[in-house]
């Protein structure tokens, strides 16, 4: 193009075909995929509509305020089957975020614990952590969790060993069956409010002192015993005020009733499956991530930190895992996310999380459209949240550049 | 200074040999397992955690366990109508075997084995060659087990012409389902996933939207979602009266799930490209297709082998969910069998997940021991 203009000597813009206008194109191919998207979804509403005609079927969320009509074996919130569709998912919903919540801190917690453990100098702990996480990266969250279910909690002894057990040793509150694990309700008398209140006070005035106990030691290079005061603070201080309230406290004690235990509180087989193999499930991909989290910090940082003084255990917390912890937030989110996705699973045991009660909705009332749209709004918010949290949290922990 | 040197060695004296404090088996320990006092302590722990453990585990899985057998009374004990003792417990191995053929095919017609088996040769011949680096002709390779061989396997295993007799999708099971719906989950989802990568990347903000959203969409949703919405909402969407297969709703679902996660992947291999590659191909007057062919996308695909082998063994332990939209994959199969009155013993869930998770394992951990493999190879061009 150049070379023509230089020898017609023209001062103008040189003459481009309109097929070869990168504008043009840009805009041309904008327009073809915007018709395709509009028609394949004019296509398919159209079939929608149709279909549903059909099936003299309606659509609209109206049908949330009927009757459910079934039972649900666990809830946080009072629910009988008289309770309406959306008070049912409302509990899905709250049993999903209790084992996503439950799962997190207990895979994080493992999961910190073996990849330390991968790069331990102890030659058999760091090939134990290895066999574990090769053990359970390789195989799908699905069979951990029927291994549990049908494998595991399903052997365990059966509610009649457990009477016969109860005849023998009528002390006995705390029992292991196949039914879940029973133990005693806390029924909270008048005055546990002020525990509650006291605890609450304990904890701010802990932020508080170790704030205070960061500046003093800042300023004057001593560090007050910010351990044990804190300990005093969050739990001397409830307990006393407990003692002083007059101990508003009993137990409700699970008894045997006709079929099954009676009372106090119990945890099903399906939460605990759930819960354990997405705990252990996820924490074998934390470990690699903690693993290659440390390994990312440069040798010198903890040889620096041995030169100075400080022990292992000190050069670990203090130099080497904030350090870390840099490049172990971005994929310990998605990791999470997936934790809270793969709760989804509960439909497999019959844990009544939202996809477990939606799928009964689904089935009881046939509207897909509508249930499907709940699941995928709800997934989708609670993934927002979640990288909104941990975006936060990785801007707070990013390297201040100064 | 240099004529002062009188004597310069000529012959080196051999190395020495470590101290022994060094090099026995006492120190290795001393040094591995009982550096400090902590250290012994989780030794002796974990010592005494596999003592425990590890032989009643062989014991359960091989020595007690029962190997032969035509139905249950083969590993009931005596007070559950069988014959072995009181108290036995043991891996039921006899069931596996019994049912071994109905693990890996499902309810195929066992007289038509020879279709689904021929189709594990050819797949196995066209995959080896593929996998080792050294095999020459790549690109017809690929083009055989890419495009030819699904062609060729779709009508060997779904019959009906050729004078071949027509096989239902719903007698397919197993194995072969399993590795049915991860082989095409992962043939549609690489081209798809780099679609869906430059489309994200792209100027254009309709297209960019649309991609992104999709992305974001599946991403942010559990597979089990997007299985229901492929089982249940697909058939609402297409024409009225169709009757879309089962099976083909749980490949739709499956791939349209991997796609949205190799996107992401690639995405990464685009943005690790520097700006000066793109400025490069312009510069020599690449069309944009030519561009990323020839010049992007090689580049990029090969930083992110590791992620894309990743999302393969993802997405091979994933289609064990479609049990949960009522196919028999291997999980499934399994597990549909522990409600067989033929084999309903205590011990029989136990053994068939321990086999279903052995199957996988040995897939998975495969598929991720030849990524790292890869990456050790393709890692030389990149060390300084």
């Amino acid at each position: 193009m150049a070379l023509a203009d230089a020898r017609t000597g023209s001062g103008e813009p040189p003459k481009v075909s309109l097929l070869y206008n990168p504008a043009l194109r840009s805009i041309v191919y904008q327009v073809v995929t915007l018709v395709v998207i509009v028609a394949a979804i004019w296509y398919a509403w159209n079939n929608v509509v149709q279909n549903l005609a059909r099936a003299n079927m309606t659509a609209g969320f109206g049908f949330l305020n009927s009757r459910a009509g079934f039972d649900l074996a666990q809830s946080l919130i009072a629910y009988s089957s008289d309770s309406t569709y959306f008070r049912a998912l409302q509990v899905g919903l709250l049993n999903t975020l209790v084992v996503a919540a439950a799962g997190i801190v207990t895979a994080t917690i493992v999961g910190l614990l073996v990849g330390i453990g991968r790069l331990s100098h102890n030659w058999l702990i760091a090939r134990l952590c290895t066999v574990y996480v090769e053990i359970f990266r390789n195989i799908p969250p699905l069979l951990v969790i029927f291994f549990w279910y049908l494998g595991v909690l399903a052997l365990l002894p059966s509610i009649r060993s457990i009477f016969q057990h109860l005849e023998e040793n009528p002390d006995a509150i705390f029992f292991i069956s196949n039914r879940g694990i029973y133990m005693p309700a806390p029924v909270f008398g008048d005055g546990f409010g002020t525990v509650l209140i006291a605890f609450l006070i304990g904890v701010v005035a802990a932020v508080a002192f170790t704030v205070w106990a960061n500046a003093r030691q800042r300023a004057t290079g001593q560090r007050p015993p910010v351990l044990w005061v804190n300990l005093g603070l969050v739990l001397l201080l409830p307990f006393l005020v407990f003692l002083v309230m007059g101990s508003p406290l009993t137990f409700d004690y699970a008894v045997p009733g006709s079929f099954n235990m009676r009372g106090g509180m119990v945890i099903g087989p399906e939460f605990l499956a759930l819960y354990l193999a997405l705990s252990l499930y996820t924490a074998s991909f934390i470990a690699e991530i903690v693993r290659a989290g440390i390994r990312g910090v440069s040798k010198g940082q903890s040889e620096a930190s041995y030169a100075l003084g400080l022990r292992p255990g000190q050069a670990t917390r203090l130099v080497v895992l904030p350090q870390a912890l840099r490049i172990i937030i971005p994929p310990l989110t998605s990791q999470y996310l997936n934790l809270i996705k793969n709760s989804s699973l509960a439909v497999a045991v019959g844990y009544a999380d939202l996809v477990a009660v939606g799928g009964t909705i689904l089935n009881q009332s046939g509207k897909s459209i509508e249930i499907i749209s709940i699941w995928m709004l709800i997934y989708v918010s609670i993934s927002l949240i979640t990288s909104l949290f941990m975006n936060w949290f990785n801007a707070k922990m990013a390297l201040v550049e100064r | 200074m240099a004529e002062s040197i009188t004597y310069v060695r000529d012959r080196f004296i051999d190395a020495e040999k470590p101290p022994a404090s060094d090099s026995s088996v006492i120190a290795w320990l001393h040094r591995n397992l009982f550096a400090s006092v902590t250290d012994s302590a989780m030794t002796i722990v974990a010592i005494l955690a596999i003592v425990w453990y590890l032989p009643a585990a062989i014991n359960w899985l091989f020595v007690s366990a029962v190997w032969t057998g035509a139905d249950r009374t083969a590993c009931l004990t005596t007070d559950q109508g069988g014959q072995l003792p009181a108290g036995w417990s043991g891996a039921c191995w006899a069931y596996v075997n019994d049912r071994f053929v109905q693990f890996m095919f499902g309810s195929y017609p066992r007289g038509e084995l020879w279709r689904p088996l021929l189709v594990v040769v050819m797949f196995v011949g066209l995959l080896i060659p593929f996998l080792m680096p050294k095999a020459p002709r790549k690109g017809l390779n690929a083009l055989l087990l890419l495009i030819v061989f699904p062609i060729v396997s779709f009508f060997l295993l779904l019959g009906g012409t050729f004078g071949l007799r027509h096989v239902e999708t719903s007698l397919w099971g197993g194995l072969m389902v399993t590795l049915i719906i991860s082989f095409v989950g992962i043939v549609v989802s690489l081209p798809a996933g780099i679609l869906l990568a430059l489309g994200r990347r792209s100027q254009m903000p309709i297209m960019k939207t649309a991609c992104i959203v999709f992305i974001e969409l599946i991403r942010g949703v559990p597979l089990i979602t997007v299985l229901f919405m492929a089982s249940v909402l697909l058939p609402l969407f297409l024409e009225p009266g169709n009757n879309i297969d089962k099976f083909l709703r749980a490949l739709i679902g499956v791939s349209i799930f991997a796609s949205a996660y190799m996107a992401e992947v690639i995405r990464g291999g685009l943005q690790a490209i520097p700006k000066g590659q793109y400025e490069a191909a312009d510069a020599l007057g690449l069309n944009y297709f030519h561009k990323m062919t020839f010049v992007v996308l090689p580049q990029a695909i090969k930083l992110v082998i590791p992620g894309i082998v990743n999302t393969f063994i993802g997405m091979f332990k994933d289609t064990s969910l479609v049990t949960i939209i009522s196919m028999y994959d291997l999980l499934g199969i399994v597990k549909a069998s522990f409600g067989d009155s033929g084999w309903i013993t205590p011990v029989t869930p136990l053994t068939g997940l321990i086999f279903a998770g052995f199957v996988f394992w040995i897939f998975c951990f495969g598929m991720s021991r030849y990524s790292a493999f890869v990456e050790r190879r393709l890692d030389t061009s990149h060390t300084r």
